[in-house]
């Protein structure tokens, strides 16, 4: 019960992008198309997953028995950053047509921060090994949930009168505020 | 000549309103006046160092690895600062939290390692950090007063308007950080068109 709790609340309650700022880069950046905003949303669950289990992985079985724990960030980004030259090749040699989909995200998530924040805060929150799973999945379906939401709505706003000075960004900003207190609404779901 | 080294950072190629680059700091800590200070200076701290170690060492490293390389360099930066702040600042380290390990992934540091200091000398790269930090950090001030001012009616702590004032709420809420910033773009769209306009230029 407690892993379901822990899903819904880290796709709805606590929605990285629109409650803990987490990604919002590629949330304004690939946010024009929903097939584009689908793309990426599924690179990053796939990053996410393998490098929060990898970090989860070293932060106990090298950082921790070393006790060299303030090395955390240079060598979780170093792995993430790797990881990501890793899976790209290998998404390129095993499959072809995943990576005409993917290909042109994967560099572009080394610098998302979702990804080493939600790494960081598995090892904060002192998950164990399948509450970090279930977090970090419901965390980047989170972050996929409000990404193509924001594309569709970005879609529709294209095709509408705007104000001189609102368009382009500053629209694009106000519109991800009213989504973030839409989602705000989940709050009382999860005590 | 320098000098406008200095002050294209902060203005012209302001690195948040013109290059819409470090959003996930920029929006998550700016609840008051004193949290964006906070978070602007320490990448300030952060940009200042790895552009000189990078202008320093931007002859020695192989093209095919530089990125990496200024990965690393950062990343170091930005753990001094990290441990540092928690050791000077604790209380601030604890408001600002995940963020400042997250410097290492704000698109502005690595982009200016790349796009500047690692074609410039040394003390050129030093300027530039400066410059782009002080951006960073005037936009923070500026977004966090607005929201702290608004949502909860004080500014660097101090109350501003007496117990009878009812603050809004929302703007110290998440969904307040993007309404701010997008009207704080539209305004600078609005300032910048004028000044066009002013120039002799058609609407």
């Amino acid at each position: 019960m407690s892993l379901f709790l822990l899903f819904v609340s880290a796709v709805l309650v606590n929605n990285f992008v629109l409650a803990r700022f987490l990604g919002t880069c590629p949330f304004f950046g690939v946010s024009k198309k929903v097939e584009t905003s689908v793309g990426m949303g599924l690179a990053v669950t796939f990053v996410m997953t393998v490098a929060g289990a990898i970090t989860w992985i070293i932060q106990y079985a090298v950082l921790d028995r070393f006790n060299v724990g303030f090395l955390q960030t240079i060598v979780f980004i170093l792995v993430i950053a790797a990881l990501v030259q890793f899976v790209e090749m290998v998404i390129e040699k095993s499959s072809p047509d995943l990576y005409q989909s993917l290909g042109i995200y994967l560099p572009l998530i080394t610098t998302n921060c979702a990804i080493l924040g939600s790494a960081i805060i598995n090892i904060q929150s002192g998950f164990d090994f399948l509450h970090m799973l279930v977090f970090t999945i419901g965390s980047a379906l989170g972050f996929t949930l409000a990404l193509v939401l924001f594309a569709g709505i970005r879609e529709r706003i294209e095709l509408s009168d705007i104000p001189y000075y609102f368009r382009g960004l500053p629209i694009a900003f106000i519109t991800a505020g009213i989504l973030a207190l839409a989602f705000m609404g989940f709050s009382g779901l999860v005590k | 000549m320098k000098l406008s080294i200095l002050t294209e950072g902060i203005f012209k190629n302001n690195p948040v309103m013109k290059q819409v680059l470090g959003l996930c700091p920029t929006l998550a800590v700016t609840t008051s006046a004193i949290n964006g200070i906070a978070m602007g200076l320490a990448t300030m701290g952060v940009l200042m160092g790895s552009n000189v170690a990078v202008a320093l060492v931007k002859n020695i490293i192989p093209a095919k690895v530089r990125i990496p390389a200024y990965v690393v360099i950062i990343a170091t930066f930005v753990t001094l600062i990290d441990l540092s702040m928690n050791a000077y600042f604790h209380d601030l380290h604890k408001i600002l939290g995940l963020f400042i390990p997250l410097i290492v992934v704000n698109c502005i540091v690595l982009g200016r390692a790349e796009s500047f200091a690692s074609k410039n000398g040394v003390f050129d790269s030093l300027l530039d950090g400066i410059g782009s930090g002080l951006g960073f950090t005037l936009t923070l001030f500026v977004l966090g007063s607005i929201r702290e001012v608004l949502g909860s009616g004080s500014w660097f702590g101090i109350n501003l308007f007496g117990s009878g004032f009812s603050p809004a709420i929302l703007l110290i809420l998440p969904p307040g950080a993007f309404i701010v910033l997008g009207f704080m773009m539209a305004f600078n769209n609005f300032v910048e068109e004028r000044r066009r306009i002013g120039r002799g230029g058609v609407q």
